[in-house]
């Protein structure tokens, strides 16, 4: 059984902003991370949004800078699979593949992964063509043909992107114009070789050994259209990293957990912090604030 | 224990004739989820060093292996065995999912 004061579940920037910050009061911190740090801030090339950087930022080199500041004042690294949590009670119980460990509060930063579309064969087509980061498996379908899924943000980017690298890209998305901010919109239309698929959603995965393709039916007139493609990108949202604390805690409809600009969830020494928690605005910056804040609502729970 | 660099010189001799299990990482330089399992897999690689060799391979450099296994996201570890490997794992999401996947092979650690 390890011992710490404070465990942070997971290693994207609210979890290191948290050890961080904790370490530095003076409790002992340990931060559970299944992979490495970073999270979904990790498989990001460029961010332009996080303030401090002049030029440009690497995610992955981002995410090893708070993660080495945050062993600097004592926080410890534990590469672990949280499998299941009691977080009644003034002690926490946390049950992984590297063993038990007991803490007095228990920070959550789970964040979010990418949603599935949920059409028949996903899973397995998963490495095979079908992919939810354009940004990881892009530079694999360089002058080849691609769908891109989605209407918002991340599909744009992602659009974007590969038009820069793929001979021809399809958008599809189920409404008739995308969520995205003007700045991706004006881009992509400028993109010669990109088409707008509207009102439409992937029906059907063709594939032999890999993908070859899509049908999608026009959610209006019920139209099919087959589109032949080597690479399914998908960019339809995220989901929150709760099953775990389903019952423990009290989630909102989309899963993420309850929990205001204090951090604090429905269960005492219970903190949320970054992506997993109900907010306004998902971004490395908010996430870092959120492990900040907890930090300071910790130290008068323990107090 | 080092990870050993495999390149198509030597791949022969150092995957397919080798003695121990050789656990091998299809990498680029470029592919940001690589970079993500590297902790774990220098983790893994001093945790199993009794039993398997860590091995990683840039696929820029030998995109005819990768064509040769098949491989076409990365990263993809493949563990062979006395020349031959099983099923691959795919972008692992965590050290215990590779782990479990070598313990579906029969490796321990």
């Amino acid at each position: 059984m390890k011992q710490y004061d404070i465990a942070i579940i997971g290693g994207g920037p609210a979890g290191y902003s948290a050890a961080l910050y904790c370490a530095r009061a003076g409790f002992t911190t340990a931060v559970l991370e299944q992979l490495a740090p970073g999270g979904q801030m990790s498989t990001t090339n460029e961010i332009d949004n996080y303030p401090g950087f002049d030029d440009t930022v690497d995610g992955f080199d981002l995410a090893e800078k708070m993660q080495r500041g945050a062993e600097r004042f004592g926080a410890v690294t534990e590469i672990a699979d949280v499998t299941s949590v009691q977080l009644a009670g003034d002690t926490k119980l946390l049950k992984t593949s590297e063993g038990d460990f007991e803490a007095r509060a228990v920070i959550i930063a789970t964040g979010a992964a990418p949603r599935e579309l949920g059409v028949a064969h996903e899973k397995e087509l998963r490495g095979r063509g079908v992919t939810y980061c354009a940004t990881c498996d892009g530079r694999m379908y360089k002058d080849k043909t691609v769908v891109v899924v989605g209407g918002g943000n991340t599909a744009a980017a992602d659009a974007l992107f590969l038009a820069k690298l793929c001979k021809k890209v399809y958008l599809v998305h189920r409404r008739d114009s995308l969520r995205a901010t003007r700045l991706y919109i004006d881009a992509l239309q400028k993109m010669k070789n990109v088409e707008f698929i509207w009102n439409s959603q992937v029906a059907e995965f063709l594939y032999d050994a890999k993908v070859q393709g899509v049908v999608v039916k026009n959610v209006q007139t019920g139209e099919t259209r087959r589109i032949e493609a080597e690479g399914i990108f998908v960019a339809v949202g995220r989901v929150p990293n709760t099953a775990m604390f389903q019952g423990q805690l009290e989630l909102d409809d989309a899963g993420y957990i309850v929990a205001d600009e204090s951090t604090r969830t429905s269960l005492p020494g219970v903190y949320a912090v970054g992506d997993v928690r109900t907010k306004v605005l998902r971004q490395i910056v908010t996430a870092a604030a959120d492990g900040a804040v907890a930090s300071h609502y910790i130290e008068e729970y323990l107090a | 224990m080092d990870i050993l660099k495999i390149t198509k010189e030597n791949f022969a001799a150092a995957v397919q004739n080798a003695e121990r299990p050789i656990l091998l990482d299809f990498w680029a330089p470029w592919c940001v989820y690589c970079r993500r399992i590297a902790p774990a897999l220098d983790k893994i690689a001093e945790e199993y060093a009794s039993k398997l060799t860590v091995a990683k391979l840039n696929i820029d450099d030998a995109p005819e292996l990768a064509e040769q296994f098949g491989v076409q996201t990365i990263p993809t570890l493949l563990l062979f065995q006395k020349g031959a490997h099983g099923e691959g794992i795919i972008a692992p999401e965590s050290k215990a999912k590779i782990e479990e996947w070598l313990s579906q092979q029969g490796l321990e650690k």
